[in-house]
């Protein structure tokens, strides 16, 4: 706490686009008693005034590499509270899409000969490094979910992130199922809480927001069946934000049945 | 006379970088923006995704920049696959790039660049001793964000883009509703003009070779040739003629170069290049705010970005009028009509010249991609005016020194996440 009882928050990016941050700045915008309940001692992005003492941290991005680890560490440390904001530090988000192709190879893809110039390792939420207490998630996050989860940290409760797919939240808005108009969507197994925003807008559910703790494969299952399709056939959208979760669970059955 | 200026992770810009000045005996012995980003291989995670996804997964390399790259990623999809999108569809894409455009400005003018002229260190204390300034700056940046969601969902990233079109659009109330704010807007927008004409800009005149996009009939934005101040014209197909990146050591982003040692790109650029087709509006806002082509002041880049904040605000009141007269229908995406196909895209996003170059396989999967960012081709520039700068401020005390310094590597509103990623690639 700051000398006026303020929670002092800080904001760190790691490996990201920093579009949840901005996300920030605009869900603050509309939201102008939300920043003049708390002190905000850290925000690279938008300002130069620097603390180094915060009770909440959120943190944006994913950890690439081993010398990022020690920073992660450090905040752990002095944070009460820390929060992975958006899908770079909740599950790996598009940057683990390089799980896909050999890490060799794709620094020399894009670093050609001055490859080893550049640190980087196996991709990874924050998670995997040190512990998270809270996750708002989303590529970018939802700003209303973003205001909410505020307020509850402020309260000292608990932020209220679903549970359940996304296909409630596409039912309530009353969209059309993007299945039977002939596109493969991820809303059935994806965790709810971004108001359906991309299938309102005519696109598919592609998993920002990570998979529901017990998702209903077998149903999954049956829905691409009835239309004609497969779990191969969806495979590209299954890894665009979850290629770390999908390594990871395929990882743990196979340690199961071994 | 010995001094070192080690600003590690200069604060109120995009991404992670580090100014690093050493003087010693009265000698620049270091002069460099070190880019520390970690690198991101996009480039690399391209290959093998359908191309419908391309789009959505590069708007994802920047937060800022994000419908900047959907369009650049889009055109660069559509040139290969023979996709020649409607005049609906070139409108609202023109539309949410404007709102995009002025959200970015208004971000970087206020946010980022203000405070060092104002003497505080962030947004945050002008909200107590300049609201005013605050609250238009809001007012303006949620006029730009409302145009982006009404046409693709939301700013960061952006939705109803597909390869060909829309999978949504915008209803003819929505529209109207932007064009009165866009209209009210004005009363904003003269303000922003009248507060950046009261500031006093560093004095620093260093010519370099500035490149933009062209387009006879237009401001370019979406599309056209490369021009550059030093008279090259050549097709955006091209570009590596103008880029040549190259690696150097303290960088994750490649630098470029052109006729010259460097060169720069984005709004100060675009004015210089384009300022015949800059709408009447924004060329009287130039006269407020002293702007004559050619301008080599790069602190007047901030100030060229509020020039095109006027043209954006009457560009987009166009647009809308257009869209209302010929009305909005629910058309279906334009067919793709050839495929194994390459093309590039090009676009003017906020920072400057944007370019996507994709190889799209027969099975519709990315074989091969190149992207090259604006902020990558400012570096060498940046530095190259640091080094000019220097020796005309060693005398100065440190910490002003720190801060004419930092207020240049903000002037170039660098966008350093987008920056590291890289390419020399050719398809598999």
């Amino acid at each position: 706490m700051s000398q006026n009882g303020k929670p002092k928050v800080a904001f760190f990016d790691f490996t990201s686009c920093e579009g949840c941050q901005l996300t920030v700045v605009d869900s603050l915008q509309d939201h102008p008693d939300l920043l003049a309940a708390v002190e905000i001692v850290q925000f690279r992005e938008a300002m130069s005034e620097k603390g180094e003492d915060y009770l909440v941290a959120f943190i944006e991005g994913s950890c690439t590499r081993e010398s990022d680890e020690a920073r992660l560490k450090k905040i752990r440390e002095q944070a009460s509270i820390v929060v992975a904001l958006g899908s770079c530090a909740h599950l790996g988000g598009v940057n683990s899409l390089k799980y896909l192709h050999p890490l060799d190879e794709v620094r020399r893809y894009v670093y050609g000969d001055q490859a080893d110039w550049y640190d980087t390792y196996d991709v990874r939420p924050i998670e995997a490094v040190i512990p998270v207490d809270f996750v708002i998630p989303g590529c970018p996050i939802d700003r209303q979910e973003f205001i909410s989860a505020v307020k509850a940290l402020l309260l000292g409760k608990k932020p209220f992130i679903p549970d359940y797919p996304l296909c409630v939240e596409c039912k309530l808005k009353e969209n059309t199922c993007l299945f039977t108009r002939g596109k493969v969507c991820m809303g059935p197994v994806t965790r709810a809480g971004c108001d359906a925003i991309c299938p309102t807008y005519g696109q598919s559910c592609e998993a920002c927001r990570g998979f529901i703790s017990n998702p209903n494969e077998t149903a999954m299952r049956d829905v691409l069946t009835k239309h004609g399709l497969t779990v191969e056939g969806l495979t590209s959208m299954y890894t665009m934000f979850t290629t770390y979760q999908v390594r990871e669970t395929l990882l743990q059955r196979k340690n199961a049945n071994e | 006379m010995n001094k070192r200026i080690d600003v590690h992770h200069v604060t109120r810009v995009e991404g992670h970088g580090n100014i690093v000045v050493e003087i010693e005996d009265g000698r620049i012995k270091e002069c460099r923006l070190d880019v520390v980003e970690t690198p991101r291989f996009f480039e690399a995670m391209l290959r093998g995704r359908p191309y419908q996804e391309a789009s959505h997964i590069t708007s994802r390399i920047c937060g800022i920049c994000a419908t900047g790259h959907a369009t650049a990623s889009l055109r660069a999809s559509e040139k290969a696959l023979s996709v020649e999108p409607s005049e609906q569809t070139q409108l609202l894409r023109k539309l949410t790039f404007h709102g995009e455009i002025l959200d970015s400005h208004v971000l970087h003018a206020y946010m980022l660049v203000a405070p060092d002229f104002l003497g505080v260190g962030s947004v945050i204390p002008l909200a107590t001793s300049h609201p005013e300034v605050v609250l238009r700056a809001l007012r303006m940046k949620k006029l730009a964000g409302d145009i982006c969601a009404v046409v693709t969902g939301r700013h960061t990233h952006p939705i109803a883009m597909c390869v060909g079109g829309f999978t949504h659009f915008p209803k003819p109330a929505e529209l109207e509703n932007l064009h009165q704010r866009l209209v009210a807007a004005r009363a904003d927008v003269d303000e922003t003009v009248a507060l950046f004409a009261t500031l006093h800009w560093p004095q620093f005149e260093r010519d370099t070779e500035y490149v933009s996009l062209t387009k006879p009939d237009e401001y370019a934005f979406i599309d056209g040739e490369i021009i550059t101040s030093d008279g090259a014209r050549l097709p955006a197909e091209a570009y590596r003629q103008v880029t040549n990146e190259h690696l150097v050591t303290h960088s994750s982003a490649k630098h470029t170069r052109h006729l010259r040692q460097s060169y720069m790109v984005g709004a100060l650029a675009r004015f210089n290049n384009n300022y015949p087709q800059l709408h009447p509006r924004a060329k009287e806002a130039a006269a407020t705010l002293g702007l004559k082509p050619k301008v080599t002041n790069p602190y007047l880049n901030s100030a060229a970005q509020v020039v095109e904040i006027v043209h954006c605000v009457e560009d987009a009141i166009a647009i809308i009028d257009r869209l209302l007269e010929r009305g909005i229908t629910s058309e279906q995406p334009a067919p793709v009509k050839a495929i194994p196909g390459e093309g590039v895209g090009v676009c003017e996003v906020p920072r400057g010249l944007l370019i996507h170059h994709y190889w799209i396989g027969e099975d519709g999967n990315m074989t091969g991609a190149d992207c090259v960012i604006p902020t990558n081709q400012n570096l060498a520039n940046l530095e190259a005016d640091m080094l000019a700068l220097t020796p005309l401020i060693a005398e100065k005390p440190i910490k002003t020194m720190q801060l004419d310094l930092e207020m240049l590597v903000r002037a170039y509103d660098p966008c350093i996440s987008c920056s590291v990623h890289v390419l020399e690639v050719e398809p598999k």
